[in-house]
């Protein structure tokens, strides 16, 4: 395929994100890798796991955490996951106008749920003198939802730098697969803040 | 592009920028040999200086707390910038040619993850020159490695840190490959034996570096950030880095040995004229080893005390593994068994790894059997085990690699007799040096101790493994010898100097930049020797002659490697001033607008054109 077919398709197939070679292997590399994240949150969690009850004498998880705040940042991550799912239906569809609507809604829900977690933050930390200085507990607590929050924040630079990037341009076989993974890390970062709820919250209140 | 063939002699200058920018799997393998062979030099060199201070009784040629840096930087220096680097440098030399690909899935990617090694393994050894390297050995274990003063072991951290992120990154690329760049006709069940070692071996990375990199990630938090996970005031446990490290540690093991076993598949059934023995049970034994090395990574922690239930299931689980090992080794016998075998340097390497690697083996099953395990834990008889193993089996593999593959890497084939004389000063070396240490071990001697009393019993075994490991050095000296003298001399082979059978030897020394002028069409297991048995004397192209799709070379994972490196500073010395953030800050933005940069840059390559080949086809 020459430079001008991937940059200016005459046709755009139905799957373009996976139409050349470039983008094939972008696609399974991107599983692959997502493979090795799940081994990385999976240590994060066996770690926490291991020390959530090592409060050293501070606050434990029961006084600390409040599930509404974390119901909320959960319906606006899980939401988002769903508004990309649009995004690609729609670039599936080769519309690349609604395409980037429904991406700039999940950029947003992305944000939104960013601030609640810097203001959570920031309230254990003002409120409880609750730091990742403080216990083991602490430390496991901040870096596995740390974790998890810079990779919502990556996410989100990642996205708005593909929109600004190809705001003008639309969609050709070099970006379709450029937004499909990124979407795909969406989602995978959504699965995790899933368990993140179940396993931080959930089991850390009841 | 329009000239393919160099005429002119080009400038270091311009060779230089060739390297730093280039992406193409063939000078990344030679770089990665180059930096790996020097980093082999560096581990060999502090084991010498190991051996010399153990050489007699209460020796004080060096320090205790320089003793300690030195077995530290030895085992890390080996495993993860010598033996790991090398081994990828034979899989980015190798494996693209043996399924029939014009290159990796990711080019820019490959690149990165070579210079993101260089400057990591850079960083470990920075260490050395402001104020002390790293010195809780190898596996860091907590709390020696978070207690341990200056900043020795932040630069192990941190110099991990880095180059595993570049392991990691060809570790994806080659499954990325292996799955999608295969020739027409190169099945699963067609793959030569190091293809699929190298495939197993990449999963084994995509799984376990993550595990390394959260315990590394915790310990700088630990170190650098007062973070409380190992730390027992705060309620931490040590017990859990022991647990991510061998979490990753144990299929590392793997990591190296599978590929090792894939060279000798390689090259016991080129020498010995037969297709490989076995061929299905080799690649399912491949596959079982590499699963089953996930599950065993707890036998190096039988004594922290996990009680007898997990500890008999851990021991258990690792002895199954001596299973399909026992297949592999028969297989190679079977392999040799009745063919018309040509001893040559490599081939005396895998004959000499075949006893090796089986003691090795053999002395694994008894630290597996926990109880017993007691005993050794801790001995010499662990150091003589591990090096039977990773020595006999890893680094007699690079040899015997290195003699291989020369010809395909450079064009000039490494001198033969010279070959022979490295072989058997490294193999009596070797066995001198470390076939004793089972008796010191059993003796009572303990690893990691600087010096021991005289009359224990253990000054003669310690004279001998001394002698040994000099002998050794004294056979890699004939190596260097050879390696300059070949490349003195230049004297050319043709593409296929062994008459041997997979892909790779089916086009020129060294190959093309575009690999494959068209792929090839392939036909059964050994595809080259399937044309040769069938008289013809290369492969059937699969397409016509067409534009090849080329990446264009950067400059930018070079400089992304920079910006981590000099942020890396940043990360250490803020611990004892917080200005220094100011390093982290101009790192990772170097970093960070260098990754930008690539984003938003459109990089679809080129294409050499179908007349450009065929004018080339003319002239030559
Ligand atoms: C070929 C010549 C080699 C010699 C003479 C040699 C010698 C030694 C010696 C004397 C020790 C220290 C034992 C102790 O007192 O604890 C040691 C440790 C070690 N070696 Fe080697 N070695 C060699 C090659 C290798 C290679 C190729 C690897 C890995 C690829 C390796 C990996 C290790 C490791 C992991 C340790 C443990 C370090 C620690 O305790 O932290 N060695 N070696
Ligand atoms: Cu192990």
């Amino acid at each position: 395929m020459s430079e001008q077919d991937v940059l200016n398709p005459k046709h755009m197939p139905h799957n373009p994100e996976k139409a050349t070679l470039e983008g094939k292997n972008k696609f399974i590399g991107f599983w692959f890798f997502l493979g090795g994240e799940s081994v990385l949150f999976a240590s994060l969690f066996g770690t926490y796991l291991a020390l959530n009850d090592s409060t050293n004498g501070g606050k434990g998880s029961e006084e600390l955490f409040g599930l509404e705040l974390v119901f909320i940042m959960t319906m606006l991550l899980l939401t988002s996951s769903l508004t990309s799912v649009y995004a690609m239906y729609h670039m599936k569809n080769n519309d690349f106008k609604k395409m980037m609507v429904w991406l700039g809604i999940t950029v947003a829900l992305g944000l939104g749920f960013l601030c609640f977690e810097l203001y959570e933050f920031n309230h254990y930390i003002h409120e409880y003198e609750f730091t990742m200085r403080s216990s083991a507990f602490g430390s496991a607590f901040y870096t596995l939802v740390g974790f998890h929050g810079g990779h919502v924040v990556f996410g989100l630079l990642w996205f708005i730098s593909l929109m600004v990037r190809n705001a003008k341009r639309g969609l050709n076989l070099y970006n379709a697969p450029k937004f499909y993974i990124a979407s795909l890390y969406w989602h995978f970062i959504d699965v995790v803040w899933v368990f993140i709820f179940t396993v931080v919250y959930l089991m850390g209140v009841l | 592009m329009s000239t393919l063939v160099a005429t002119n002699k080009k400038s270091f200058g311009a060779t230089l920028w060739d390297y730093l920018t280039t992406v193409d799997h063939k000078k990344i393998a030679i770089m990665y040999l180059i930096a790996g062979g020097f980093f082999f030099l560096v581990g060999g060199l502090e084991a010498l200086a190991i051996r010399w201070q153990l050489v007699q009784p209460m020796n004080d040629f060096v320090s205790a707390g320089f003793y300690n840096e030195l077995i530290t930087m030895h085992g890390t220096t080996m495993i993860f910038l010598a033996a790991m680097p090398l081994i990828f440098a034979f899989m980015n030399a190798v494996v693209p040619l043996q399924i029939g690909a014009r290159d990796v899935a990711f080019p820019f990617l490959n690149s990165l993850g070579f210079w993101l090694f260089l400057f990591g393994g850079i960083m470990l050894n920075v260490g050395w020159f402001t104020g002390g390297a790293a010195d809780a050995g190898w596996t860091a274990y907590a709390p020696l490695s978070t207690t341990s003063p200056g900043e020795g072991v932040d630069y192990y951290v941190l110099g991990l840190q880095i180059s595993g992120a570049g392991t990691l990154m060809g570790g994806i690329n080659f499954l990325v490959t292996i799955v999608n760049m295969r020739a027409p006709g190169m099945t699963y069940m067609r793959m030569p034996l190091f293809t699929w070692t190298a495939f197993v071996a990449s999963a084994l990375i995509l799984f376990a570096f993550p595990a390394l990199t959260v315990g590394l990630f915790l310990m700088m938090f630990d170190r650098l950030f007062g973070s409380g996970f190992f730390e027992a005031n705060m309620g931490g446990n040590a017990v859990i880095w022991q647990h991510l490290f061998w979490i990753f540690g144990h299929p590392e093991v793997y990591i190296l040995a599978l590929p090792a076993f894939g060279v000798f598949s390689e090259i016991i059934s080129t020498f010995s004229k037969k297709r490989l023995f076995g061929y299905t049970a080799m690649v399912f034994a491949t596959v079982l080893i590499g699963f089953l090395g996930f599950m065993v990574w707890a036998h190096h922690m039988f004594t922290v005390g996990m009680g007898p239930a997990a500890n008999s299931i851990f021991a258990v689980a690792t002895m199954a593994i001596a299973v399909p090992t026992g297949i592999k080794i028969f297989n190679w016998l079977f392999t040799l068994w009745g063919g018309s075998i040509e001893i040559n340097t490599p081939m005396l390497w895998a004959l000499g790894f075949i006893p090796t690697f089986t003691l090795g083996g053999m002395t694994g099953v008894m630290v597996a059997a926990a109880s017993a395990d007691y005993q050794f834990h801790d001995t010499y008889f662990v150091v003589a085990h591990f090096h039977y193993v990773i020595v006999g089996g890893v680094v007699f593999a690079l040899l015997a690699g290195l003699h291989y593959w020369w010809p395909k890497m450079f064009g000039t084939i490494l001198d033969d007799k010279l070959g022979k004389i490295t072989f058997w000063f490294f193999f009596i070396g070797f066995h001198l040096t470390f076939f004793i240490q089972h008796f010191l071990g059993l003796m009572g001697m303990p690893r990691r101790y600087w010096t021991y009393l005289e009359n224990q019993g253990l000054d003669l075994g310690n004279l001998v493994s001394t002698i040994g490991a000099f002998l050794m050095g004294v056979g890699t000296i004939f190596l260097l010898i050879n390696i300059v003298k070949t490349t003195m001399k230049n004297e050319k082979v043709g593409g296929d100097p062994w008459d041997a059978r997979t892909l790779e030897w089916a086009i020129p020394s060294p190959p093309p930049f575009y690999n494959f002028k068209q792929l090839p069409l392939v036909r059964g297991l050994d595809p080259l020797w399937v044309e040769k048995t069938e008289g013809r004397k290369g492969m059937t192209p699969a397409e016509p002659i067409g534009d090849i799709h080329m990446p264009n070379n950067s400059f930018l994972p070079f400089v992304i490697s920079v910006g981590l490196f000099i942020a890396g500073f940043g990360f250490i010395y803020q611990k004892n001033d917080l200005s220094w953030l100011t390093l982290v800050f101009i790192g990772m933005g170097i970093a960070l607008g260098a990754m930008l940069t690539r984003s938003v840059k459109d990089d679809i390559g080129y294409h050499i054109h179908k007349e450009d080949l065929q004018k080339e086809a003319e002239e030559s």
